[in-house]
């Protein structure tokens, strides 16, 4: 049995989550948009899904867009607001720890005439309300900060920024796809106008994520040919997997409230990070306090992270290196970067995020699994070890 | 049981190496592809060498078919630096570089065999390569591959008494058609790839962006020059040539005309008849023997001084600290410089050295 610590990856599909979206894979199969009973059987269920949704955000249900994912979500949120305020001007403020779902539509609005205001972070992945008030100018239409972050965990003042929006007068997204499975999220104490969630991460089925847009919000869509959703995303919906969101989400809203839930969790998350940075040469990253309670990452000194969790998974534990997903891609993390971390030693990340079914034997297995692939590593690459290589040489090249 | 590191190209060889591996021992088997480049850029897609996405794409479904894990272990660094830059430095020094050779033994059965070996806590690697591995007399023996037209030792001569006790080669015993018919047995979607020839990183065998890329070598024309230092022509920068060329010269002498000698310092290539080529003599640095120790001082052997050569029979003596002067029975054709010289008694690869320029002869 196999200890999974990559939460913040993907989710297993929670039972009740599936036992509700049964019903919709089979005799509930017919289109929302349909006139006749089938159809209208297969509404009722979406409509009490986008009701469900809409109350743990603190929205009303018209305020709530299903869409494909957290990624969808995100690229909405940034493309549809920013278009359809472009008359007004054509500046976004964001931050330079942004999922890449919000960094790179943000990109492609500036191949398009846009200007984009990267605001940075502090060593601990922070990101000041200060900075980003003074980002903020006449152009702004768009400002986006997530509200945890998905590689250190850090999470971010994002009512004390909403707020400044909210004066400034200008649209405020927030990126709750981390956080959602943790935080209790009120739209209205965020002072949001778009918020983006996923199914995925927390215990809901892939293939689904939603959209908060508050009324009154002008957004162009991304997907043209048909009227679903408001005119905010064409395409029949999906149905069992809007269902399996809504139940996979008010269940874990359920536990967020709980504190017996979030402090074990926070409990292991310590411990994690206290048995992992007591190993020379490993260090935390992201806030100490301020973070997801699940979430502990750190980066390792003289190894590739890709190579130890290669490691771990042989021997069993599950984890990430928490940067981008492509295939034994060495790109150091534009977090780890922009956090003040030097590219060689933003190489040696690790994440580990903690989930329900995790225990404290999974901690004490995972920081000895840890330190005895970490020794392992080092000793079969000299040229990195620590001891003999300072910082200052991370700029020779390794011939 | 041990566990032992399969190293997946996405080839049909290593498929199948990985699939003998994992079928017919006992031990525990993770497949590896190695990413040598980073992705994207232009030209990615069209490529078909075992750098490409595709390749990793065909690795890990070849991975998922023997049941076995995979993972992708990233050697940009150490390839870009001991593979691509050494290609480059190569040609830059006159001499004619050896990248098949360079990557088994730095990637391989360096980067491959030390980080590889530990991140999986595996005792061994096999690879799709046409050779054998023995133990005679106390030592570790590199044999060339029953297929004497697919035996590869010639790229494997550098293997250490360490290195090749950690290393397996399935296919040694098997012929390609073995291999593509046991390929295609076991439903492999690598079975009728075709045969990976041009170099990886070249695409389209054009190597003289990658020097200026690399290096920013662009190439300043300079006098060719006969055997006897007669100007004949010009050419287009010296690191464009190599020992034995014969296309691209545009010298038109009567009788075909093949580069002799390529002069770095004075931007110079030396051409001479086919005849004034071949040579009898010439001498290698870097010596490396398979089992530890050379023969003897001075000893027989056959010599292979390019992939696919017919080897020769030859005397070998050994010259200064790191050298060896190789004697041939007959001459060979071009020896060039930075080319591996690999020495053989009967089937067995005793090592070699790097051909050495010749001034470098001069002075020995």
């Amino acid at each position: 049995m196999s200890i999974y610590l990559d939460h913040a990856s993907t989710t297993p599909l929670r039972r009740e989550a599936l036992e509700a979206m049964l019903p919709y894979l089979s005799e509930h199969w017919g289109n929302p948009s349909s006139i006749h009973h089938s159809g209208r059987r297969a509404r009722q269920g979406l409509d009490e899904a986008r009701e469900s949704v809409a109350m743990l955000l603190g929205a009303k249900p018209r305020e709530i867009v299903f869409t494909s994912g957290g990624t969808e979500s995100d690229n909405l949120a940034i493309s549809g607001v920013a278009w359809a305020a472009s008359a007004r001007g054509r500046h976004i403020v964001t931050t330079a720890i942004e999922h890449k779902a919000v960094l790179q539509e943000c990109a492609l609005l500036g191949r398009h005439g846009f200007d984009v205001t990267y605001v940075g972070v502090d060593g601990d992945g922070l990101v000041d309300p200060e900075a980003v008030a003074a980002a903020i100018n006449e152009r702004t239409v768009l400002v986006s900060v997530m509200a945890a972050n998905n590689e250190v965990g850090t999470v971010q003042p994002v009512a004390e920024i909403g707020s400044i929006c909210r004066a400034r007068r200008v649209a405020f997204h927030v990126d709750a796809v981390q956080a959602a499975p943790f935080l209790p999220i009120d739209v209205n104490a965020w002072q949001a106008d778009v918020v983006s969630i996923s199914g995925h991460k927390l215990y809901g089925p892939k293939g689904i994520g939603a959209l908060f847009v508050r009324q009154g919000t002008a957004m162009v869509p991304l997907l043209q040919g048909g009227a679903q959703e408001r005119q905010r995303r064409a395409g029949t919906e999906n149905v069992a997997a809007a269902v399996g969101l809504a139940t996979a989400f008010a269940l874990a809203a359920d536990e967020a409230m709980l504190t017996a839930e979030s402090s074990r969790l926070s409990g292991l998350r310590d411990a994690l990070l206290a048995g992992l940075t007591v190993i020379p040469g490993v260090h935390r990253t992201g806030h100490a306090t301020q973070r997801l309670p699940n979430s502990a990452s750190v980066v390792i000194d003289g190894i590739e992270g890709g190579d130890l969790v290669a490691a771990l998974d042989l021997e069993g534990i599950e984890a990430s290196t928490g940067s981008a997903c492509t295939t034994g891609s060495v790109e150091p993390s534009h977090v780890l970067l922009a956090m003040g971390i030097d590219a060689e030693r933003a190489r040696g990340s690790l994440r580990l995020t903690l989930g329900r079914e995790n225990t404290e034997a999974d901690v004490v297995a995972t920081i000895d699994a840890v330190e005895r692939g970490v020794a392992r590593l080092r000793a079969a690459a000299p040229a990195r070890e620590p001891a003999e290589a300072p910082a200052a040489m991370s700029a020779a090249p390794s011939v | 049981m041990s566990r032992i590191v399969a190293a997946m190209s996405g080839g049909v060889d290593s498929s199948v190496a990985a699939a003998l591996v994992a079928g017919g021992t006992p031990d525990e088997v993770v497949g590896v592809w190695m990413r040598t480049h980073p992705f994207g850029g232009e030209g990615w897609e069209a490529k078909r060498s075992c750098c490409s996405p595709d390749a990793a794409d065909d690795a890990r479904r070849v991975a998922q078919i023997l049941g076995i894990p995979f993972f992708v272990l990233n050697v940009e660094d150490a390839f870009g630096a001991r593979v691509i830059d050494a290609f480059a430095d190569a040609y830059l020094q006159g001499a004619t570089p050896n990248p098949c050779q360079a990557c088994n033994q730095y990637i391989k059965f360096d980067e491959l065999l030390r980080r590889g070996l530990a991140a999986y806590g595996a005792d061994q690697v096999a690879t799709g390569h046409y050779a054998r591995i023995d133990r005679i007399d106390g030592r570790w023996r590199l044999l060339r591959a029953l297929d004497a037209n697919k035996d590869q030792t010639y790229f494997l001569w550098v293997l250490t008494q360490e290195q090749l006790a950690a290393t397996r080669f399935p296919l040694g015993q098997l012929s390609k058609p073995q291999v593509r018919e046991m390929a295609t047995q076991l439903g492999l979607p690598t079975a009728d790839k075709p045969e990976s020839q041009e170099i990886c990183f070249v695409p389209a065998g054009d190597y003289r962006a990658l020097l200026e890329e690399r290096r920013g070598y662009a190439g300043e024309p300079g006098p060719i020059l006969d055997a006897g230092g007669t100007r004949v022509g010009t050419h287009s920068g010296y690191a464009h040539y190599t020992v034995g060329q014969r296309h691209g010269l545009g010298v038109a002498l009567g009788e075909a005309v093949y580069v002799r000698e390529i002069r770095p310092a004075s931007n110079t290539v030396v051409v001479g008849a086919r005849d004034e080529i071949a040579q009898a003599q010439f001498t290698v640095r870097g010596r490396h023997f398979v089992a530890g120790e050379p023969p003897a001082e001075r000893f027989e052997a056959r010599v292979r001084i390019r992939h696919r050569a017919p080897d020769v029979a030859c005397t070998v003596s050994l010259l200064g600290a790191d050298g060896l002067l190789v004697e041939t029975a007959e001459p060979v054709w071009a020896p060039a410089p930075g080319q591996g010289a690999v020495l053989y008694d009967g089937d067995e690869c005793l090592g070699g050295g790097r051909i050495a320029h010749h001034d470098a002869a001069a002075a020995a």
